[in-house]
């Protein structure tokens, strides 16, 4: 399986990306630099790491539509290959019109860095397959814009699909709507989360919840996502 | 060359959290009488076009980029800017 992290300018968390392949499937991964996405049909998955792509101006993830590896990203989730945007991956995601909804400042109005419970909502997603439904994970957070916003018939068609893939389970310190920390699209090949992962993938590192979202992919990559 | 300026306001059924500690911030310095503030963004923009097609381009520039019409509202007025 071979995957690709795409890297718009002032993304930084790519090695951390990189290095979690490396560390649980050991599948062949690349950067890949946001003027050069045109091959991305090549590779079986994109990973969008997290970051401040171009600084968050204007909102935090929306400058990525001038570039052209926005279409190039469009076109692959469209055509059913897996993608998964975490922290600042996530607004791009939602900003590129791939997930629903809107990010907000944080409800306390702070840069917030900890970790946080989050609940897996649905594992019967070809991204938490190896989780089990209710699971609580402790993953690492870090933004300042994790209030995610939906409004109330977004909410319920999410809902309906099962597409709320993890909440956060004590506190919803940033106010995010339902409580939502990860969502998919309706076909269940693209998933959007604020919690990274990637930060958890080695007990050196303070945690390996995130393992098992990656061997997910590794391990259900040819299933359709079920409801 | 036209100038345009674009009100951004967050969406009324959108909580703003800026807005609320600004009102906290602004009756604790003693002005009560102060119930809610709204905070949002101001964008100029100085462009060439005809007043038939600055209308529609600026739109298109709001739905396109400038606006995530999920949380954020906008209003614009277009005006002159002096030729020097």
């Amino acid at each position: 399986m071979k995957f690709a992290v795409l890297v718009f300018p002032g993304l930084t968390c790519d090695l951390d990306m990189y290095h979690a392949i490396e560390e649980t499937v050991k599948q062949d991964v690349e950067y890949v630099w946001h003027t050069e996405a045109d091959q991305l049909d090549q590779f079986d998955a994109v990973l969008l790491p997290t970051g401040t792509s171009y600084g968050n101006y204007l909102r935090p993830g929306a400058l990525a539509k001038s570039s052209p590896a926005c279409k190039q990203l469009q076109a692959f989730a469209e055509s059913g290959k897996l993608v998964l945007g975490v922290g600042n991956g996530f607004h791009i995601l939602v900003e590129a019109g791939i997930l629903p909804g809107g990010f907000l400042r944080n409800k306390g109005l702070k840069f917030r860095s900890t970790q946080d419970t989050i609940r897996v909502e649905n594992n019967n997603t070809v991204f938490t397959k190896e989780y089990t439904q209710g699971q609580m994970l402790t993953l690492p957070v870090a933004n300042e814009f994790g209030n995610y916003y939906a409004d109330e018939q977004t909410v319920e068609v999410l809902k309906n699909n099962n597409q709320i893939v993890f909440t956060y389970a004590n506190e919803n310190t940033d106010g995010s709507t339902e409580a939502i920390a990860g969502i998919t699209n309706e076909k269940g090949n693209v998933l959007g989360m604020m919690p990274l992962p990637e930060r958890a993938v080695e007990e050196i590192i303070g945690g390996t919840d995130g393992m098992a979202l990656f061997q997910s992919i590794m391990n259900n990559r040819g299933e359709q996502h079920v409801n | 060359m036209t100038k345009v300026t674009i009100y951004v306001t967050l969406r009324e059924s959108v909580v703003d959290p800026q807005g609320i500690a600004t009102t906290e911030a602004l009756q604790k310095i003693g002005y009560e009488e102060v119930k809610s503030v709204r905070v949002g963004k101001l964008i100029e923009l100085q462009l060439d076009g005809s007043e038939e097609t600055i209308e529609a381009r600026v739109n298109e520039m709001c739905n396109d980029l400038l606006i995530n019409k999920v949380i954020e509202d906008y209003r614009f007025e277009i005006g002159e800017v002096a030729s020097k």
